[in-house]
């Protein structure tokens, strides 16, 4: 019931918007054919030289060749393992901190000025320090990952942990629990909730983090491939890489919100 | 405390010596806008509060809006310290939460992320009660509120009177000696209402505990009473009147306010009350 008004059967019939999701489906594949038709037609009669804009046929080939042969997939492996590790640290330590500072006046007052610096700061250039520090493995990656996750989700835990409600609090407490109690049955599971709503981004911003570390100095990963073509002017693959990345964003997306949906059964649709 | 089970029907009240809640002298001062400037002098919300509830008895706060009822009830919960004065509990003083009570808010209280019987369990969980007992004792509870087939929803899967009843549960399944009530049925709608009234005396009735009932509806607070009090409009709410309410018992709530001795205590109390509404209107006119 609470569904009902996805549908709204009173908005104009004529927008495409609003047809049946297979009709819709099949205009979303026409015009990604559409352009990819745009872009084979300009690059074959020259108008687009294929020097700077590639060829569809080609890219497509070499992602097949990179299926086909598995080498993608230690790249890929490898991208996902920064992300997956960047995203986890990252959250973590947010939580952490996000529940201290909420917690504690006194921490939040003292430290809010720097947050904010660190926040505003363009976390992007601090690749070439982690470089440095971590050498060129995974790890110097995985650190610019924890930096991007580490904001959006502090803040988002902070923010939920001051909107707590503060009859479900009052209401713990009569129910007898202690400080340490509320923390765990109150504090971290509207806190976790938080986290899950800035999910997306995070994962995203871990992503980010992977594949521009990797592009700034790498032994492996897509954004080592494509930093390796780029330097051989070979557009075809570097376009091949980024159709890879796109194409692993989105399944990691569509894998947060599987665990979304299934980890926040409890909220209100 | 032992000796609450014995206790003859008719006279509930003035058998144990010290009154389960005894508020002294009560009085709440708040802190007025103090980011408007102008005026800093403290708000006095309740002053000057001597009230006290018997063991086992019923008893309703009936007041104006905004007239610092849910205070009087917070001092009682132990969530707020009272300016001067102090509240007894069994003849002493109380210090910090009052574990003897339980507290049913007017607002959404539960946890959401709780299942209706995760959200029973919960208190027993934070007193140490081993697992099973807990679970069997929750179960238990949720049937009797009527509730059994509903465990595994999460409260914004139930109506709202259902999410009272968790409350409902969440409270009664640690067996507190007093029973602190705001306004717990204003956010329903009028059937489910006399329900839940119902329900809670029949609760009530198979184990007396002491009651202290907010509400601003006078129906409600005489179809379920012992005794009502009526506080004056704020600032400084203070109680003016009390009324012991001798309709028999067992009582259904919407056949009662048919009666003709319902209609008498309700004109007489009213009579009382009107001229605070008035005043209380008045002011929040301003």
């Amino acid at each position: 019931m609470l569904k009902a008004n996805a549908d709204n059967p009173t908005a104009p019939s004529l927008s495409l918007a609003s047809r049946s999701p297979g009709t819709l489906r099949v205009f979303q594949v026409l015009l990604f054919v559409g352009l990819l038709g745009l872009w084979y037609a300009l690059t074959e009669t020259g108008v687009m030289p294929k020097f700077f804009f590639g060829e569809p046929i080609a890219v497509f080939r070499t992602m097949v060749e990179w299926v086909v042969s598995g080498d993608i997939f230690y790249h890929l492996g490898i991208t996902l393992t920064e992300t997956v590790l960047g995203f986890f640290i990252g959250a973590s330590l947010a939580l952490v901190c996000g529940l201290w500072f909420a917690l504690s006046p006194t921490a939040s007052a003292l430290s809010d000025p720097y947050i904010k610096a660190l926040n505003a700061m363009p976390r992007v250039i601090l690749a070439p320090i982690f470089a440095l520090w971590f050498g060129l493995g995974i790890w110097s990656k995985v650190a610019l990952g924890v930096t991007l996750v580490f904001f959006v989700v502090f803040f988002n835990v902070y923010q939920g942990i001051k909107e707590v409600s503060p009859v479900v609090l009052a209401n713990a407490r009569m129910l007898g629990a202690s400080r340490k109690q509320l923390l765990r049955t109150v504090y971290l599971p509207s806190a976790t909730s938080w986290v899950f709503s800035s999910l997306h981004t995070s994962v995203g911003m871990a992503f980010v983090g992977a594949v521009v570390g990797e592009y700034l100095g790498s032994a492996a990963g897509v954004g080592y491939l494509i930093l390796q073509a780029e330097g051989v002017f070979d557009v075809n693959t570097v376009f091949a890489g980024i159709a890879i990345l796109t194409i692993s964003a989105l399944v990691l997306d569509a894998v947060v919100t599987v665990i979304e949906n299934r980890l926040l059964k409890w909220r209100p649709v | 405390m032992g000796v609450v089970k014995m206790k003859p029907i008719i006279s509930a009240r003035a058998v144990n010596a010290a009154p389960a809640v005894t508020f002294k002298n009560v009085t709440c001062c708040f802190a007025s806008n103090a980011g408007k400037g102008r005026s800093s002098e403290p708000y006095t919300a309740v002053k000057d509060v001597s009230l006290d509830i018997a063991d086992g008895e019923f008893v309703s706060v009936v007041g104006p809006t905004g007239c610092g009822k849910s205070t009087l009830l917070n001092v009682a919960a132990g969530l707020l310290r009272p300016t001067s004065g102090k509240v007894e509990i069994s003849g002493t003083p109380l210090q910090g939460i009052n574990k003897d009570a339980g507290y049913m808010f007017q607002a959404e209280s539960l946890m959401a992320w709780r299942s209706a019987l995760q959200n029973v369990t919960v208190g027993l969980e934070y007193r140490g009660v081993p697992k099973g007992e807990v679970q069997e004792r929750a179960l238990d509870w949720l049937k009797k509120v009527g509730l059994s087939g509903f465990e595994d929803r999460y409260p914004h899967q139930l109506s709202g009177g259902m999410r009272k009843r968790v409350s409902l549960a969440q409270m009664l399944v640690l067996d507190p000696k007093i029973v602190l009530l705001d306004e717990p049925f204003s956010a329903l709608d009028a059937q489910t209402r006399v329900l839940m009234e119902n329900e809670l005396l029949t609760l009530w009735a198979a184990n007396r505990k002491s009651v202290l009932f907010i509400t601003h509806d006078l129906e409600e607070a005489i179809s379920m009473s012992d005794r009502v009090v009526v506080l004056s409009a704020g600032p400084g709410t203070r109680p003016i009147a009390e009324f012991n309410i001798d309709l028999p018992r067992p009582r259904d709530v919407s056949e009662i306010r048919h009666t003709k001795q319902f209609a008498d205590l309700h004109r007489e109390i009213w009579d009382v009350m009107k001229e605070e509404v008035l005043k209380g209107y008045a002011q929040s006119k301003r």
